[in-house]
């Protein structure tokens, strides 16, 4: 689909991992600017390796790559060698993972604070500004503000993912990148994620995997439907939901497989 | 059908508590035997004074400070060096064959009897990096290729080295893999990974590990038979370079070769009875730390 104001693209993309085993492969989309777009999908078919490769955290896993991923300004994150990449990450691309994954014996200030020691931000004065203005965002300040000295695991599930996102926000990413934040969450802490996600769209480029299609349709403004490690579908969620022109894409969506 | 399950059930219940009083039962009686006796002997003098002649009489200090002076250099040689490698085994190195490989040998080497360590020092830092040594300094006479307090520390090391990897190692993977992509999602290097993220965490089970296998060092002896311990040396000015006299082997000295057990028997127990609280020190540091820790993160 033609995407104008594009945050990030990827041209025959393709992520397999050491054991043989193919994650995504041929995938070619574009990610719309201060959009969300979900990633929806069976399980097993490919939508986490997918994201895991956008910010190359598949080299965690000795992955192999084809393809290419370009940014904004044209890099392509395929090219970039690992210093580049630590920088790619700290700055421009934010990551949530599926379970919240607070630091243990780490404070909540000093949790949020993580990211801005990679930056090497150390004024305390600067430190907790940039701490209460991504916590604000993450509509997590008013609930701990009084306990910041707590220990960030003594959270409960939702504020633990809320902080997971302000720590991921906290150097304002070009792009955010949400590997199903709400699949550990209980349906309270959901909607305030949702909330939020379609919130940070006004600043950030939201990309989020989902393996629920009723929260693809509430934040989601465009959705791409994978099947066995390759993109289907790719189109506005209204047009995915009410209208899908693939046969795969719409069996899915009516449940005759999940 | 239910009355045999009972029964099945206290015969568990019966054999499993039958033998965990038993393992209490034996350490009761070994640590309380050694107490009663080993006390009955113990002065500031017998802990301060050098031995005489016989050895019967007089002190143990000499075989203190050969004991403190071999496990402080074994230390400082096996624990920047266990950490160094494990770190290297869990965080850096890629699970191929190569790691497997090292991970057999280290397994392995934990498993050699500890009498071949001590032949492995001898042949290996008395005669070949002493020998070496003196060769390239141009010493004509033996100055470092003697058997000494280097190189029986040396060879503890080696011996504790294995153990050191495989405890720190242990700690290291406790940490879950998530804190770890979490780091490098935050954009840290893999070096800020393992500094920020994966110490503060495994630091506790690390010290754990490593206050143990320093432990049992302590109680070592074999290793350091043919390499630096000495019968008698009772001025030991603990020059690394020079023999020295330690713990264990002054027990097994005094059981085995003292033609007056009863005279013997007294000052044996008393140093059993050091050596035992020595070895339980470190062992105490070891739960003391770990508890620490485990509270930092638990509280």
């Amino acid at each position: 689909m033609e995407i104008e104001n594009k945050a990030l693209e990827t041209f025959d993309f393709g992520v397999r991992y050491p054991n043989g085993v193919v994650g995504c492969e041929a995938v070619s989309m574009s990610f719309a600017a201060n959009e969300v777009t979900a990633i929806i999908g069976p399980s097993g078919c490919g939508k986490s390796s997918f994201l895991k490769g956008l910010n190359r955290l598949t080299d965690e896993f000795n992955c192999r790559y084809k393809g290419s991923i370009i940014l904004k300004d044209g890099k392509d994150i395929m090219n970039l060698d690992p210093y580049e990449l630590c920088i790619l990450r700290g700055d421009r691309i934010g990551y949530v993972m599926q379970k919240p994954v607070p630091f243990s014996g780490k404070t909540i200030f000093q949790d949020v604070a993580m990211p801005l020691r990679a930056v090497g931000i150390s004024d305390n004065g600067k430190l907790r500004a940039k701490v209460k203005a991504a916590m604000v965002k993450a509509a997590l300040w008013e609930e701990v503000e009084d306990r910041l000295e707590n220990l960030s695991t003594s959270l409960s599930g939702g504020q633990q993912q809320r902080l997971c996102i302000a720590r991921a926000i906290i150097n304002t990413p070009d792009i955010l990148l949400l590997d199903e934040p709400c699949s550990s969450l209980d349906p309270k802490s959901t909607q305030l994620v949702e909330n939020l996600i379609l919130e940070l769209a006004a600043d950030h480029t939201v990309v989020i995997v989902t393996h629920n299609m009723q929260q693809a349709q509430r934040v989601a403004h465009r959705t791409a439907f994978f099947y066995e490690g390759r993109l289907v579908e790719y189109d506005f969620t209204n047009n995915i939901f009410s209208n899908p022109s693939n046969e795969l894409t719409s069996d899915y969506i009516i449940g005759k497989f999940s | 059908m239910l009355d045999r399950r009972k029964t099945l059930e206290f015969i568990f219940k019966a054999v499993t508590n039958a033998t965990a009083l038993f393992v209490v039962a034996i350490i009761t009686f070994i640590i309380g035997l050694v107490v009663i006796k080993g006390s009955a002997h113990m002065s500031w003098e017998f802990l301060t004074a050098g031995p005489t002649g016989d050895m019967e009489h007089g002190g143990i200090w000499p075989m203190i400070k050969g004991t403190a002076m071999l496990v402080m250099m074994m230390s400082m040689f096996t624990v920047p060096l266990g950490a160094v490698i494990a770190i290297y085994l869990n965080e850096v190195s890629r699970r191929n064959w190569f790691y497997n490989a090292v991970m057999s040998s280290v397994r392995t080497l934990a498993a050699v009897p500890s009498i071949v360590y001590g032949l492995f020092g001898l042949a290996f830092f008395v005669n070949i990096v002493g020998g070496t040594l003196d060769w390239l300094i141009g010493y004509e006479d033996h100055v470092f290729k003697v058997r000494c307090l280097l190189w029986a520390a040396f060879t503890m090391g080696a011996l504790t080295l294995p153990t050191n990897v495989i405890s720190v190692t242990e700690a290291l993977k406790l940490v879950p893999e998530e804190q770890r992509h979490a780091g490098i999602c935050l954009g840290y290097t893999r070096w800020e990974v393992i500094k920020w993220v994966v110490l503060p965490q495994a630091i506790g089970g690390m010290l754990t590990g490593l206050v143990l296998s320093i432990s049992r060092g302590a109680g070592e002896v074999a290793p350091i038979l043919f390499v630096g311990v000495a019968y008698f040396v009772p001025n030991f000015t603990g020059d690394p370079l020079d023999q020295f006299m330690e713990l264990g082997y002054h027990i097994f000295v005094m059981a085995t070769q003292s033609p007056n057990v009863d005279r013997a028997a007294p000052i044996l127990y008393s140093t059993t009875l050091v050596l035992l609280t020595l070895t339980f020190t470190f062992n105490s540091i070891g739960q003391i730390l770990r508890w620490i820790h485990r509270r930092r993160i638990d509280r």
